[in-house]
């Protein structure tokens, strides 16, 4: 597969860069280390911006009003969307605008009444209720969140934890047990509003993400109607897989953004910086390491495009999303933790953005499927009936 | 695993005395009018010189003597800020006074 970017990427890359530098990194230079939002004033006008290059809502789907820019594009202007301090989580912060959650496009014309199209006029905002007090990373299994049928409808009762933007959203989509025999056959997603009576949002999560939160949930005695039910009882799990697969190439070029950013901070400090009447760059040691900053992130973007080439055909593309998800986030750890040793004391500074980037990005190999579940699920794949 | 969603550091005269002995970290803080009704809840990035020390000395500037304060050294200075807020709002119906003039976006807490 050749990934070199066509003329047309490269015109929309070049277009996001020039975004990034002129417009974000000096608004950014006036914000909080750890801010995650611009001035209302400075994001409205940026929207317009983004609007006027024809890149508002790349992630949304032609036939609801989306750009048509397929997902490999997507996935080569990511990259360059990260590439400033609170790029990873944020990137941009938020100007390009989103999609929303992916499964809400596969929601009945009903729900998508209520729900979608107000979530594309920017009306409403969700969260993704899955990980449980029980654990994360094994869902089919750790889901305790039980919903029992009463009055045409479900009584939801148990916790969430790890969940963002709950407190913010209007809905969120909420996985629950409906069938305890059934195992993962037996989940079912909820589209929950969030003043419906019995959810809670109970406290705030904090983490190593210091720009954010996450919340912990509790449903108590919460009913939802049937028309709250998102695709078909007990076949929830389906809905949340098919998610977490997606949502590990974005998750992957996140990293990457951030890793080359990083790296290219590092090349030019080696290049500036003398110590003992030698500047960084001649200096083995600092040599192979930001050689290794570069095989790092060489893999990590050759492994993503080449996921993102094979959702682009319609091909199955879990594993390699797995090894995306994989090689860029522990990659790009190794990228931003290899430039702080070159920056040395400056490195570890709220000064620069490296430290906001070491901490954010330890998340990462645990955020979207912890990197052993990637490895298990690459391993099914190498012993499984696919063997190559 | 006891979890502190309200600040519960002891009250302090806000004075010049009291101020120079704080740290120069990252945290939170609040203030409080000579009634004790708390009147703002700030926090202290790294833009600040001194952190929390050139906070609350710009506080006493701004306010003048008769207050009181009470701060949390806390590195997650701005998730833990938005977390004080929304407890505030969940237990009071409201901001403290000086923060309802200029509220950040908020998200609801319910706490049990």
């Amino acid at each position: 597969m050749d990934f070199e970017p066509s003329p047309e990427q490269q015109m929309l890359i070049d277009q996001v860069r020039r975004f990034v530098r002129e417009e974000i990194i000096p608004l950014e230079a006036g914000l909080d280390p750890d801010a995650s939002e611009l001035e209302p004033a400075d994001h409205a006008r940026l929207v317009e911006k983004t609007k006027a290059m024809g890149l508002f809502g790349i992630d949304i789907p032609k036939a609801f009003g989306g750009p048509d820019i397929d997902i490999v594009t997507r996935t080569l202007l990511a990259i360059e969307m990260a590439q400033h301090r609170a790029g990873l989580y944020v990137p941009c912060y938020g100007t390009f605008g989103g999609a929303g959650l992916a499964q809400i496009f596969e929601a009945n014309e009903d729900q998508k009444e209520r729900y979608l199209y107000p979530t594309l006029r920017g009306e409403k905002k969700a969260f993704f209720g899955l990980t449980e007090p029980s654990g994360g990373s094994d869902p089919a299994r750790a889901i305790q969140t039980r919903a029992e049928r009463k009055d045409n409808g479900w009584v939801l009762n148990g916790a969430k934890i790890f969940i963002s933007n709950a407190d913010r959203a209007q809905y969120g989509i909420v996985f629950a047990r409906t069938d305890a025999a059934k195992g993962r056959a037996g989940i079912t997603c909820f589209i929950v509003d969030s003043d419906t009576p019995g959810f809670h949002v109970r406290r705030v999560v904090h983490t190593l993400r210091s720009s954010h939160y996450a919340t912990e949930l509790e449903f108590k005695d919460c009913w939802v109607s049937d028309h709250q039910v998102l695709g078909e009882v007990n076949k929830g799990f389906a809905v949340a897989n098919d998610r977490l697969t997606r949502q590990r190439i974005p998750y992957a070029a996140g990293c990457i953004g951030v890793a080359i950013a990083a790296h290219e901070m590092a090349i030019e400090w080696a290049k500036m910086r003398s110590t003992f009447g030698e500047k960084l760059a001649n200096r083995q040691a600092v040599q192979w390491m930001l050689v290794d900053n570069e095989i790092d992130i060489r893999s990590a973007r050759h492994f993503t495009l080449e996921a993102a080439e094979k959702a682009r055909r319609g091909l199955p593309f879990r594993t390699e999303a797995a090894l995306a998800k994989l090689i860029a986030s522990e990659g790009g750890g190794r990228v931003v933790d290899r430039s702080m040793q070159i920056h040395g004391g400056m490195g570890m500074t709220k000064d620069l953005p490296l430290e906001r980037w070491y901490r954010e990005m330890r998340i990462r190999r645990v955020g979207e499927g912890p990197s052993e579940v990637q490895r298990m699920v690459i391993a099914r794949e190498i012993l499984g009936s696919n063997l190559r | 695993m006891s979890i502190r969603l309200r600040l519960d550091k002891p009250w302090r005269s806000l004075d010049a005395e009291e101020v120079a002995r704080l740290p120069g970290q990252l945290g939170v803080y609040q203030v409080a009018d000579a009634r004790g009704v708390l009147v703002y809840i700030g926090q202290v990035g790294a833009r600040s010189p001194f952190g929390l020390r050139s906070e609350l000395q710009r506080e006493l500037a701004e306010r003048g003597p008769g207050l009181t304060f009470r701060v949390e050294v806390n590195m997650q200075y701005r998730s833990r800020w938005f977390e004080l807020l929304m407890v505030h709002q969940a237990d009071h119906g409201s901001l403290p006074a000086d923060n309802a003039r200029n509220p950040p976006p908020l998200g609801r807490l319910s706490p049990a």
